[in-house]
């Protein structure tokens, strides 16, 4: 049994990222599930609460510090208090680059070893073994971590969400730590979160249509196309340097990370610095006129074409065949 | 103003990468390279010093070869060069290498301070985006991660980082570390006299004895992870290839819904 700490990302308005249910779901074959709301000025609210509780959170630890708890070092070192008062083995958290940050502060403040993007977490023997796969999703590997503490990050779609056979309501426990005068050396001078789009988020999306330099600017298609699935929108780099859609759409080695159970490319090459951050996905699609194109290479499914023909009838048939 | 940029030598992600015995990267493929990230690294840390003044120095941790990523960081106008090489580093984990480049960093300092570090993103090898953050934490400085922008002014340093769902604005007095993304800059080309003039310019080799690292707290033993398993992914099977239109558009309807992806 390993107990665990599950820090539970949320947006500033309190609304808790989609991923944590995974982290919940995977914590409670474990051991027993410690929730940990970083006070960061959003509170859980009572559905949030309950919500938690049916997936199996025993309690809620709501962490507050005297350091503003977006700097990384303020956090990590009130996790690593949290983590000495509950005595839990295992920090859990989604694969951020914010939390990355933290997990890396945090391992060098415990001795934790890390294993960062896994897709699942076993206890074996006496010590835990992570899956993850590597190089642009090429190789599968197992991680075991041999020190008595660890941090594990997990890439989003990789556990199926359940609820716990036995819901409860978590008790909500106040933990205020005290930020050392080094962890405070940094300032966040600025804070700006981004709306919520209204479509599902990029990086946990279950579907994913991603446009490149063949739609030419024009996202209407990809978008819509997009919106018949119930899919988040991305992009390659090509397309937000263009400055098409925003930053934020970028998929890749140097932008999101993503690995959706759909993920379709439309007028995108598959170079390998975009192919780095979807090659895991689970269904790949490629809609695309060249058909030398590499990503035609990793596609489940392939059509040599038109997206602005292609594209129209997709949709409609889509739209027809669910009336 | 002193400027360390760590830089690593990683297989050409073009190339057919693998693991190799107890899961490590094969590194000794012949077509190793700077990882690209660290391009962006050392274009940012040679802009600064030709604002403000100062020198920079590129350093890497890593076997025989990997001498060529600092050297490419000589040619794009590095002043000077460390090459930390020992045996028993083989196999670290992310911890154990910070250590390495932290004691390197110190050792670097000792006669003439450090007032900034600066890191690619990420290792285009293992992607972890980690070791910018544990520097920091085993130097005790500041970390600002992920920086767009960055700017030195007054000893302090700036940055401002485009995250999953925010904007930041980070501000910190030096010494500190920053790690830079692909979006800070665009890297120069090391040009016929910047190939001649490294050449000339200084190499250091240091093992783990220079920097008074005990071999066990590094590598194999040291590390807090193993990997146990590895294993190319198998092919994707029953793959389907249609040349078409919108005809083309109405059948993989057909094939999302049957698999039941809509
Ligand atoms: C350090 C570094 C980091 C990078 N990081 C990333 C990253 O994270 N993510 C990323 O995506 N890229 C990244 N890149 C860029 C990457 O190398 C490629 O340049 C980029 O992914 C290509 O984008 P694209 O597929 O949109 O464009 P292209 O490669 O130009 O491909 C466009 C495709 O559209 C097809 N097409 C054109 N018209 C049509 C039509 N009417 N119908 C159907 N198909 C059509 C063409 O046949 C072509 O295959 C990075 C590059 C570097 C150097
Ligand atoms: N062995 C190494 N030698 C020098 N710098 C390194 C080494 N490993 C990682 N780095 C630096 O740390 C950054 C992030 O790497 P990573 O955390 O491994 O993704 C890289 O872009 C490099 O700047």
């Amino acid at each position: 049994m390993t107990d665990s700490l599950v820090l539970l990302d949320h947006s500033a308005d309190g609304v808790l990222r989609a991923p944590v249910r995974e982290l919940v779901t995977l914590g409670r074959t474990l051991g027993t599930v410690h929730g940990v709301w970083a006070a960061d000025g959003a509170e859980p609210d009572a559905q949030t609460l309950a919500d938690l509780g049916a997936l199996g959170v025993a309690r809620v630890h709501r962490l507050s510090s005297t350091g503003d708890l977006h700097v990384a070092a303020v956090l990590a070192e009130a996790l690593a208090d949290l983590l000495d008062a509950t005595g839990a083995g295992l920090l859990l958290a989604t694969s951020s680059f914010e939390n990355k940050e933290v997990a890396a502060q945090l391992a060098v403040l415990t001795g934790a070893g890390v294993v960062t993007d896994a897709d699942g977490l076993a206890v074996e023997g006496d010590g835990l073994v992570a899956s993850k796969t590597v190089f642009a999703g090429t190789w599968n590997t197992r991680c075991a971590i041999t020190s008595p503490l660890a941090i594990v990050t997990l890439k989003a779609n990789s556990i199926t969400v359940e609820p716990a056979e036995r819901a409860g309501t978590p008790d909500l426990v106040e933990h205020a730590s005290t930020a050392s005068a080094a962890a405070q050396r940094v300032t966040v001078v600025e804070r700006t979160e981004r709306p919520a789009s209204g479509r599902p988020d990029l990086g946990s999306a279950h579907v994913v249509v991603a446009g490149g330099r063949g739609t030419e600017g024009d996202f209407t298609l990809v978008e819509e196309l997009a919106d018949v699935l119930g899919g988040a929108v991305g992009a390659t780099r090509v397309a937000t340097d263009e400055g098409w859609i925003g930053h934020d759409a970028q998929i890749g080695q140097t932008g999101v990370t993503i690995s959706p159970r759909l993920y379709i490319g439309v007028g995108v090459s598959g170079a390998v610095h975009h192919r780095g951050g979807m090659q895991a996905s689970g269904t790949i699609v490629a809609i695309n006129s060249d058909p030398d194109a590499p990503i035609f290479e990793i596609a489940d499914y392939g059509i040599v074409g038109d997206l602005n023909e292609v594209l129209p009838a997709l949709s409609a048939e889509l739209r027809r065949l669910r009336a | 103003m002193r400027i360390v940029v760590c830089v690593k030598h990683v297989p050409d992600i073009q190339s057919d990468r693998a693991l190799g015995e107890g899961g490590r990267v094969v590194r000794d493929g012949g077509d190793g390279t700077l990882n690209e990230l660290d391009e962006n690294a050392l274009e940012a840390a040679l802009v600064l010093a030709e604002e403000v003044g100062g020198e920079v120095v590129a350093l890497t941790v890593g076997p025989d070869d990997a001498v060529d990523a600092v050297r490419k960081g000589l040619q794009m106008g590095a002043d000077e060069a460390v090459h930390v090489v020992d045996d028993a580093i083989g196999g670290s984990d992310v911890v154990g290498t910070a250590r390495v480049l932290a004691a390197a960093i110190t050792h670097i300092g000792a006669t003439d301070p450090v007032d900034l570090v600066v890191l690619g993103m990420a290792g285009l090898d293992g992607l972890t985006s980690l070791l910018p953050s544990a520097l920091a934490a085993l130097l005790d400085v500041p970390a600002l991660p992920l920086a767009a922008e960055v700017t030195v002014a007054d000893g302090s340093v700036r940055v401002r980082r485009n995250l999953d769902h925010a904007t930041e604005v980070l501000q910190a007095s030096l010494p500190a570390v920053v790690s830079v993304t692909d979006q800070a800059n665009q890297p120069r080309y090391p040009n016929f006299k910047g190939m001649m003039a490294a050449r000339k310019k200084p190499v250091t080799t240091l093992g783990l004895a220079d920097l008074g690292i005990a071999p066990a707290d590094v590598g194999t033993t040291g590390a807090r992870t193993a990997v146990v398993a590895a294993a190319p992914r198998p092919a994707r099977e029953n793959r389907v290839l249609v040349n078409g239109g919108s005809e083309a558009g109405v059948q993989l309807a057909a094939y999302l819904v049957e698999n039941k992806l809509a």
